[in-house]
């Protein structure tokens, strides 16, 4: 049992998923969002997925964190299928969505409140908020905090529940350039100490290949999977490394061509 | 003082060493204006001679006016302007030694100055002049001596008028939180209840009265019912609309968390629709003024407005007036606490939102 959690629980399989939204100009016919993605992440794997904006990215990552439901297609973690947010999927946005009426420390707290475990790990509040660098800001509420810290409050918030999956929706988009180098490193860090598995979405292909296992490039209308791309290169790894560049050049490459060809097909 | 100094200066600190380009910029015009602790704050012989120049000088005005009213009519009034100059030179000769008296009097002295320089105006008109019709418009002097002849059954009435307001406050409140909530969470509940809400809600409580009368027991606790009424329309909608509006991104979030019903209810959408409810909780409260007076003048034989009716059946005007003043004073003391009791609980707001 406790081999299964270890092993099986924390693996992610996407099989033909699919999902339409209503048009925005025309609410009677739907849009297809994601067609018939299939991704699986082994345990303990950082995957990360970019592609231009609109490709569904976020969507899919919603699907995982059980906040929407797919049109068709299965999504399981382990072989467990998933029907509704659990504590075990954390999930991160670009915007940090603190919960501005409380505290720094009692943000960080929320997910054992809300599960009742507040009195048995509390400790963990604190373990937490000194991981993340932030006992000082314990009582401070979010309006006083930067960017950064209000998304390591956030990432300390997810990491709580000690999550078997964490979600990443672009969390360090709305950083500034040395905020996010550092803070990819935090990342990094805290996934290597707690061997998560992470389904990281961004639109930072830099980004993408300075922290993932695995890239998966999507493009759009509708979203799809058109490539995956293994990286191979040992960490920590060098953002100047002629590798780390041939990969970056390949990705923009790709990317460029996928957009200029959806752009044909358009006119 | 000293606490709150500390407290603002521990915020600045978390500001600056977050976000230091923006912060200052902010902060930096706020602070020498507001803190008490600048050294170079004196006040100006302008400034702190004002309050009691003025009332010397409406003093000396009425004096002048008053030589034909027999002198026990404006006793007391004169008294009380004595008492004006006793308390600013007391205050003017403990200024130098303690800040937080001089950032208070900086601010005060030209609201007082300007309610005292009011009061020789409304003296002037009145018992100097003649200019309007007695018994209707008397000076201040004689509204003085009505308020203090009539203390006891002023006070009984204010008494009065504060547990009937209460009653009723809470108890729309009350009501109009769960209702707010419910309707605001459910959209089965808002379907069926928002209609009631948008028909019945607008008709003002007072209109209400006639059949309150014919239905209830009891005065008091029919008028209970209709401030309670008034309160519970404009609280249940903010309610209901502030809970509706909860940003989507905030229950994501916590359902990601692990929250179940009464997390997201109790400790996310309520939270987050705390200042739309305390608009309500204002709007409300006026409501709540208005039928309580208007309740007490028609069937309820007791407060404020109960108060007023009688005197006016007497064509004692000063004693209207004198009613009048301890409403002014008791309402707006009421509305203070409630701001109080706001900015504690929105502390979590302060620097975001101004209002």
């Amino acid at each position: 049992m406790v081999a299964m959690a270890e092993t099986e629980a924390s693996s992610v399989r996407l099989r033909e998923v699919s999902k339409t939204f209503p048009a925005p100009d025309d609410p009677s016919t739907r849009r297809l969002v994601l067609d018939a993605i299939s991704l699986s992440l082994a345990p303990g794997e950082l995957v990360a997925v970019v592609g231009p904006s609109g490709c569904g990215k976020s969507t899919l990552l919603r699907l995982v964190a059980g906040l929407d439901y797919p049109d068709s297609g299965e999504l399981l973690i382990g072989s467990v299928p998933i029907t509704c947010p659990s504590a075990e999927r954390g999930l991160v946005f670009q915007d940090p969505n603190l919960f501005p009426w409380l505290t720094v420390r009692r943000n960080i707290q929320a997910g054992l409140v809300a599960r009742g475990l507040l009195r048995e790990k509390r400790h963990e509040v604190e373990d937490l908020m000194r991981l993340v660098g932030l006992e000082v800001f314990a009582n401070a509420y979010p309006h006083h905090l930067s960017g950064g810290m209000a998304q390591r409050v956030a990432l300390a918030r997810a990491l709580i529940n000690h999550p078997t999956v964490l979600l990443l929706d672009e969390p360090l988009g709305a950083l500034d350039a040395f905020t996010r180098m550092r803070m990819q490193d935090e990342v990094l860090h805290l996934w290597q100490a707690r061997r998560t598995t992470i389904l990281l979405v961004t639109h930072d292909i830099d980004e993408a290949i300075y922290m993932s296992d695995r890239i998966v490039i999507m493009t759009q209308r509708p979203g799809k999977i058109e490539r995956t791309i293994s990286i191979t290169l040992d960490r920590p790894r060098d953002r100047s490394d002629a590798e780390f560049l041939r990969l970056r050049g390949d990705i923009l490459e790709f990317l460029h061509f996928a957009g200029g060809a959806t752009a044909e097909q358009r006119t | 003082m000293l606490q709150s100094a500390q407290d603002d200066s521990g915020g600045e600190e978390v500001s600056q060493s977050t976000a230091p380009a923006q912060i200052p910029v902010e902060a930096q015009p706020e602070i020498p204006a507001t803190s008490p602790f600048n050294p170079a704050s004196t006040l100006r012989w302008r400034t702190l001679l004002a309050v009691p120049m003025a009332a010397f000088v409406v003093l000396a005005i009425h004096f002048f006016i008053s030589k034909k009213e027999p002198p026990i009519e404006t006793h007391s009034y004169a008294l009380l302007f004595l008492e004006f100059i006793g308390v600013s030179f007391v205050l003017l000769t403990l200024q130098p030694f303690w800040a937080g008296l001089r950032h208070w009097m900086r601010h005060m002295c030209p609201i007082f100055t300007g309610a005292i320089l009011l009061l020789g105006a409304w003296d002037v008109v009145t018992s100097g002049l003649r200019l309007l019709p007695l018994p209707y418009f008397p000076g201040p002097a004689a509204v003085l001596r009505s308020l203090i002849n009539d203390r006891v059954l002023l006070l009984d009435s204010t008494w009065h008028s504060l547990l009937l307001l209460l009653s009723g406050y809470t108890l729309g409140v009350i009501a109009g939180l769960i209702s707010g909530i419910c309707i605001g969470w459910s959209s089965p509940v808002r379907y069926w209840g928002m209609p009631v809400l948008k028909v019945v809600g607008p008709i003002p409580a007072t209109a209400w009265i006639p059949l309150a009368m014919v239905v209830s027991p009891s005065a008091i606790f029919s008028a209970a019912a209709l401030i309670a009424l008034a309160v519970w329309f404009p609280v249940t909608m903010l309610t209901a609309s502030g809970i509706s509006n909860t940003r989507a991104s905030y229950l994501d979030v916590a359902r990601t968390l692990g929250a179940g019903r009464a997390y997201l209810i109790f400790r996310v959408a309520i939270p987050a629709a705390i200042p739309s409810i305390f608009i309500g909780l204002f709007m409300g409260l006026g409501a709540s003024f208005l039928t309580l007076v208007v309740a007490e003048s028609v069937g309820v034989k007791s407060g404020l407005g109960w108060y007023v009716s009688w005197a006016q059946g007497w064509a004692e005007y000063g004693k209207v007036y004198a009613a009048l003043i301890i409403m002014a004073a008791f309402f707006s003391t009421i509305m203070t606490l409630l701001f109080k009791v706001r900015d504690r609980v929105l502390v979590w707001q302060k620097g975001v939102i101004k209002w």
